[in-house]
């Protein structure tokens, strides 16, 4: 038996260390540890709660705005402010539109290139190349003299020998199945979808000033303001621009993504029997068709239902309370006061970080009892997973047609049955199929908001909670949303006019942390169980599980192998 | 000329190839340059060697206390774009967020580049550096972010802080944090050709701007007391604001959606920290000039100044005071030395704050005589000093 540390992972968000046991292999253990902190919860406190999106935005820049939007409905919540319908229209097209480029970008450059050996690319033959992009869709760019162009591209920043990014890759792992064409396919696309993705984002210009980071979230509405007769303001020049990135974003998506996904899926059929882990799955929901207070039942008209899915039933979906998430610190580096088992429901949060583990420079954190920056989170006690998979499933569960006919038309083009879904496999291909039916759906709230702009309403922020003196002396709220990685939840106590106490819980954490104080394994833990490692210097099969989980936090993957000691001198000086 | 065009091969050599220039030609050129620089003709293969140099300088991006805010700029850059930055012009050879190898393998890229490159490659800084408890808040392959910066910046040609975090701290660096978040310049004090190129997160075209300035003049660009690039720093945003007229006329946003909004009219009322911001966010704008948070609607939070996130909030609080020339507001007014010193900044001045002064003092001496103020209900009064708290002065809560 053999523990293997992976630090730093790469092609993450945030700072990510993976130590596992291997044996025959095969994985048989494993433990995820963020290995960075910076308390942006204690920084929030005794700040105005208006000014709390501008700070909790900064949790991530890579899904921008996921935070932001979770704040303002804490605070919202909390005050009990509607926001107008113009302003829910203009979260949800920034929110969208958030959620396609970055299931987007993660495909192609955070997570093809554990699937896509880019040195094959160089033995493709362009025409065949061309012969498959056509089969496969008709996006224009398809011809055997752009596919030869690219090659040549490729071969002449081989031929100066400097790789860069690509230097040190896993290339000629016998892990990877894709044939030398499909290997250029993707290369071309890769970098067609660089462009593709700061074209696309200029949607988050538009409505919220910029990207990364937009800035027109308000508590109580936003500040986009809506003028037809004005300059500066969104008129319709700014709503012709938007009509045009939806579209190059709808045609992007169904033409080169999708089929992408389908083409390489079909490549790794055996990764639909790896991955799986938990095999339990939380949605809050999100994506109302109205503003609160307006239906009866707003949780119905979620675009994501909210569900929760235990032991891969699908014939039972049960509903989901926040009341009953609360995070364990029992392996993570914090204190609680009530002792190390207990678990706190957010309201009641604490973050007094204290670390236990190795002092650096160490090889191992697995060997301490904390071994992470990462609080645990449990839905009810039970350990579950976010994300994509997840909502995919419970709407597929809910009866949701749309999402049927997508996974069932998926599962038959694969040639696999829905077992499929619950696995690494089912995670790429759920991202793809949401990232398609919201990329449609963007043009839908498009029209939304210009029907209700040629109606003469132009109302984007509600002025009756704006100021401190119409506030109770005490609120507590919860803001959540359905951020492209999962179910993500802000929980804020207002007093006097200032921020008392502010956890949040990311997708990310559910994902990623650590094990609770009952020793049951995080979701990132579970699912690296089974996975076969041929060769602990090149971790491709264990990078494929994690990266299709999207991870959002700092990942650094370190491969030590405690037998090797020459590993350790590699870190230079 | 054989042996040079014996060793001659690939590279540049299938550049010109692909223009029509032969190998005869190029070597003839050689050779012309050696006589125009009046060098001796043995010189002439080492004239071959410098144009044919085609290595591409490295650069390595760390990334600590971050949120990859500032990676996520980067890859928005257009001109030159994010691919042709890390194909082209450079060698990217360590980025956590976007390499292909993970662990020992991504190590062996940040230690090559390393020691092959040793005070020649670009080290860039992303996310502040903890050194509170030994460091152990940020961690990467076992080691603390202080212990790798110290190594890698250390031995770098020059250091690029990305954002504001790198810059001066930025929001774990805010009260309220516990982790003794500090940034570069304060990490590692007395760094060579330190950059920083601070904002939340930085405009992704001023990194593009900064690597092309290294790349064509084989210089960091100069920078202004607080090591900010005058390209992209040497003006307040309230100078050069499209809502300006707004603001000198008196026209003011009141309430979100109000009349004024919809007008486009200026948000000093509604806490915009852009008088006391300097970036150039009014003229270059964001995702390929599409637009900027004041065009959206929604004031500037100050994001490119050091601790704003203690200095500038509350965000939707006014600032006390704003001085600064109108349109209207003559020469004779101002003073024809403050503008003759505007013109002449230099690299090597703490011109920032020092104009503030001036032009503060300069208001001061023309309120007290009565001549070229605004009617004082129309304006904002500049009663304090604009480093005062917030707070401290008359602005409305907003």
């Amino acid at each position: 038996m053999t523990r293997i540390a992976i630090d730093p992972v790469t092609r993450i968000e945030g700072h990510l260390r993976l130590e596992v046991e291997v044996q025959d292999g095969v994985v048989t253990d494993a433990w995820s540890s963020g290995t960075m902190f910076r308390g942006i919860e204690l920084i929030l406190r005794n700040r105005d709660p208006r000014d709390a999106w501008v700070f909790a935005q900064r949790i991530c820049g890579v899904c921008t705005t996921v935070h932001a939007l979770s704040s303002v409905r804490a605070v919202e919540d909390a005050l009990k402010i509607t926001i107008p319908e113009n302003a829910r229209l203009l979260r949800d097209l920034i929110a969208g539109a958030q959620l396609v480029q970055d299931h987007v970008i993660h495909f192609y450059h955070l997570h093809a290139l554990d699937w896509v050996d880019v040195t094959l690319a160089l033995k493709a033959d362009p025409t065949q190349t061309a012969t498959i992009a056509q089969s496969i869709s008709d996006w224009p760019r398809s011809s055997a003299t752009y596919f030869k162009g690219v090659q040549e591209r490729l071969q002449a920043f081989v031929n100066t020998g400097q790789l860069g990014l690509f230097a040190n890759g896993y290339w000629g792992h016998p892990a990877y199945k894709l044939p030398p064409n499909v290997n250029l396919l993707a290369v071309a696309h890769y970098l067609e979808a660089l462009d593709w993705q700061r074209d696309f984002i200029r949607i988050h210009a538009i409505l919220g000033g910029k990207n990364p980071h937009p800035q027109s979230y308000l508590v109580g509405g936003v500040a986009a303001a809506i003028n037809l007769d004005e300059e500066v303001t969104i008129n319709t020049d700014r709503i012709a621009l938007l009509t045009q990135l939806i579209q190059r974003g709808q045609d992007f998506v169904r033409q080169v993504y999708m089929p992408d996904v389908l083409a390489i899926a079909g490549f790794y059929k055996d990764w639909a029997n790896l991955g799986s882990g938990l095999g339990s799955y939380m949605v809050y929901g999100d994506y109302p068709a109205s503003v609160p207070g307006a239906a009866a039942d707003i949780t119905s008209t979620y675009f994501f239902p909210r569900g929760l899915i235990l032991n891969k039933n699908l014939s039972h979906v049960y509903d989901v309370s926040q009341l009953k998430v609360a995070e364990y610190v029992a392996r993570s580096w914090y204190n609680y006061a009530q002792g190390a088992s207990a678990a706190l429901h957010p309201w009641k949060g604490e973050t007094k970080p204290n670390y236990s583990g190795p002092q650096p420079p160490f090889n191992y954190v697995s060997d301490h009892e904390k071994y992470s920056w990462l609080k645990a989170p449990r839905y009810d006690g039970h350990a579950v997973e976010v994300g994509p998979l997840a909502r995919t499933l419970v709407a597929y569960a809910s009866g949701r047609q749309t999402v049927q006919q997508a996974v069932n038309g998926a599962l038959h083009q694969l040639g696999v049955g829905p077992e499929a879904l619950f696995s690494t496999l089912g995670r790429v291909v759920a991202r793809a199929i949401e990232a398609q039916l919201m990329v449609n759906q963007l043009s839908t709230w498009l029209s939304q908001l210009v029907d209700n702009i040629g109606r003469g309403n132009l109302t984007i922020h509600d002025q009756s909670k704006w100021d401190p003196s119409t506030w109770p002396s005490e609120a507590f709220g919860w803001g959540f949303h359905e951020a492209p990685r999962g179910s993500l939840g802000h929980w804020v106590h207002i007093k006097d006019g200032a921020i008392a106490n502010y956890q949040a819980v990311a997708p990310s954490t559910w994902n990623a942390g650590p094990r609770d104080a009952q020793g049951q394994r995080g979701a990132y833990e579970a699912s690296l169980i089974g996975t076969p490692v041929t060769n602990p210097e090149q971790p491709v099969e264990i990078l494929r599980t994690i990266h299709s989980f999207d991870p959002c936090l700092a990942c650094a993957v370190h491969v030590v192998d405690p037998k090797g000691r020459e590993y350790a001198n590699i870190r230079v000086v | 000329m054989r042996e040079e065009e014996e060793r001659l091969s690939g590279g540049v050599w299938d550049a010109l190839a692909r223009r029509g220039i032969s190998r005869r030609d190029f070597l003839r050129f050689c050779a012309a340059m050696t006589t125009a620089l009046a060098l001796p003709a043995r010189y002439t293969s080492r004239v071959v060697q410098a144009l044919e140099q085609t290595t591409r300088p490295a650069l390595v991006w760390l990334q600590f206390q971050d949120c990859a805010g500032n990676t996520e700029s980067a890859l928005r850059a257009s001109h030159p774009s994010f691919a042709d930055i890390v194909l082209n012009l450079l060698s990217w050879n360590y980025h956590e967020t976007v390499m292909a190898p993970s662990g020992k393998a991504a190590e062996k890229s940040l230690s090559d580049t390393v020691q092959q490159f040793k005070g020649q490659y670009i080290a860039v800084v992303e996310g502040s550096i903890p050194l509170a408890h030994g460091g152990v808040y940020c961690t990467v392959g076992g080691r603390t972010a202080i212990d790798i910066a110290t190594e890698v910046c250390g031995n770098a040609y020059a250091t690029i802080a990305v954002g504001t975090c790198a810059s001066f701290g930025g929001i774990p660096a805010a009260a309220g944090g516990v982790t003794g978040a500090v940034s570069v310049a304060e990490a590692l004090p007395g760094l060579d050709r330190l950059v920083n190129l601070s904002a939340c997160p930085m405009n992704g075209a001023n990194l593009a701007a900064t690597l092309t300035h290294f790349l064509t003049f084989h210089e960091m660009p100069a920078t202004d007391d607080l090591g900010r690039p005058l390209f992209a720093h040497g003006e307040r945003i309230h100078d050069h604001c499209q809502r300006r007229a707004h603001y000198d006329a008196g026209q003011f946003v009141e309430e979100w959606g109000d009349e004024g909004h919809k007008e486009g009219w200026c948000l000093y009322k509604m806490g915009c920290k852009g008088p006391a911001t300097s970036y150039n966010c009014p003229q270059v704008q964001w995702n390929d000039a599409t637009n900027w948070p004041i065009g959206v609607g929604h004031g500037c939070v100050g994001c490119a100044e050091p601790a704003f996130w203690d200095e500038m909030t509350p965000f939707y609080r006014t600032l006390p005071s704003v001085p600064g020339f109108g349109v209207e507001t003559t020469a004779t007014t101002i003073g024809v030395g403050v503008g003759v010193a505007v013109a002449t900044l230099t690299a090597a001045h703490a011109v920032g704050s020092a104009i503030r002064q001036r032009r503060l003092a300069h208001e001061r001496a023309a309120s007290a005589t009565g001549a070229g103020a605004a009617p004082a209900e129309e304006r904002p009064h500049d009663t304090a000093d604009e480093h005062d708290e917030p707070g401290s002065g008359e602005g409305s809560q907003a």
